[in-house]
């Protein structure tokens, strides 16, 4: 049991991913996380003031299955198959410190970003609402996110989601060495 | 139904992947940012890997999905400043959130507010771009 209750080791989980992808193109479809904001946007009546919303959902209701799943599969590894946190390299650590953020090595996601007293601050909500507006609008204007671009898109060669990934790494650059320093 | 069990269980699936892998923890995002582990490399470069194995295959096979109907990939559109633009503002919301939009709903089981805070913003985001779409240089 010790292979289900330990960090699954990258050459594992990257394999897997890509098995996943697999099966959804044999299931007709294909793998992208993020289209389904899109279909929620649609589904809650956004098609009434936006035409990039007014598409059949419909056909599109099988990546909310998905994430039915994905909502119920994390809640039950979180609560049943993860007991250790995250251990991270020592030397980010101490960087994280740096940064006021302690509670790494003992906790999946930082309590210092993400707790309800952390939350209910001015800043550590706007912090959690941008940090997801610019996932979602990013993901959209990019036609794609780390599943879509970087596993999907780079798996069939393409060379926009080069560029899309090159992207992705250059905003997280810049946010983690350039931004955090100013907001932390 | 049986498409609704099929779904849900890749999901299911993804759901434990994403935990058990620990891509959907801000930490990790952090340590790959700072280049200071191999791991989230290792899982991004070797499901390429596969995948473009896998990709080659079916498509020198010609093979068929599960109700034999052909196989078809839509290649992405060609462009440049989409792709660039939207993939930096993408980027600096995944170092700043720790989290793509996959991990996001993964960590929905964690029954912090702020997840669900996190999901708004993410559903604003897409609002707002479909908003801007035709303004927008892409």
């Amino acid at each position: 049991m010790d292979f289900i209750y330990n960090t699954w080791a990258w050459y594992v989980a990257g394999p897997l991913i890509a098995i996943t992808m697999f099966l959804l193109i044999k299931m007709g479809k294909k793998f992208g996380m993020s289209s389904n904001l899109r279909t929620m946007c649609s589904i809650g009546g956004a098609g009434k003031f936006v035409d990039f919303f007014k598409f059949d959902w419909k056909k599109d209701v099988w990546n909310l299955y998905v994430v039915a799943g994905v909502i119920v599969g994390g809640f039950l590894a979180l609560q049943f198959l993860t007991p250790t946190a995250p251990q991270i390299h020592p030397d980010v650590v101490l960087q994280l410190q740096d940064l006021s953020i302690t509670s790494t090595n003992t906790s999946f996601l930082p309590t210092e970003l993400f707790s309800l007293e952390s939350l209910l601050t001015l800043k550590g909500f706007t912090i959690i609402l941008i940090g997801g507006f610019l996932v979602g609008f990013g993901a959209r204007y990019a036609g794609g996110c780390t599943s879509g671009h970087a596993i999907s898109g780079l798996s069939n060669l393409q060379l926009p989601s080069l560029i899309a990934v090159i992207g992705f790494f250059i905003g997280g650059f810049v946010m983690i060495h350039l931004i955090f320093p100013l907001i932390f | 139904m049986k498409s609704f069990v099929s779904f849900f269980s890749i999901g299911l699936f993804l759901g434990i992947l994403f935990i058990k892998s620990e891509v959907a923890s801000w930490f990790r995002i952090y340590e790959m940012f700072q280049f200071k582990s191999f791991h989230m490399y290792g899982i991004i470069g070797s499901a390429i890997a596969l995948g473009i194995i896998i990709i080659k295959y079916l498509k020198y096979s010609q093979a068929k999905d599960f109700d034999g109907k052909d196989i078809t990939i839509k290649p992405k559109e060609k462009g440049f400043t989409r792709y660039i633009v939207g993939g930096i503002i993408f980027g600096l919301g995944w170092a700043l959130a720790g989290a793509c939009p996959g991990p996001m709903y993964v960590l929905i089981g964690t029954f912090l507010p702020s997840i669900l805070v996190l999901i708004l913003g993410a559903l604003l985001g897409t609002f707002v771009y479909g908003l801007f779409k035709n303004k927008l240089p892409h």
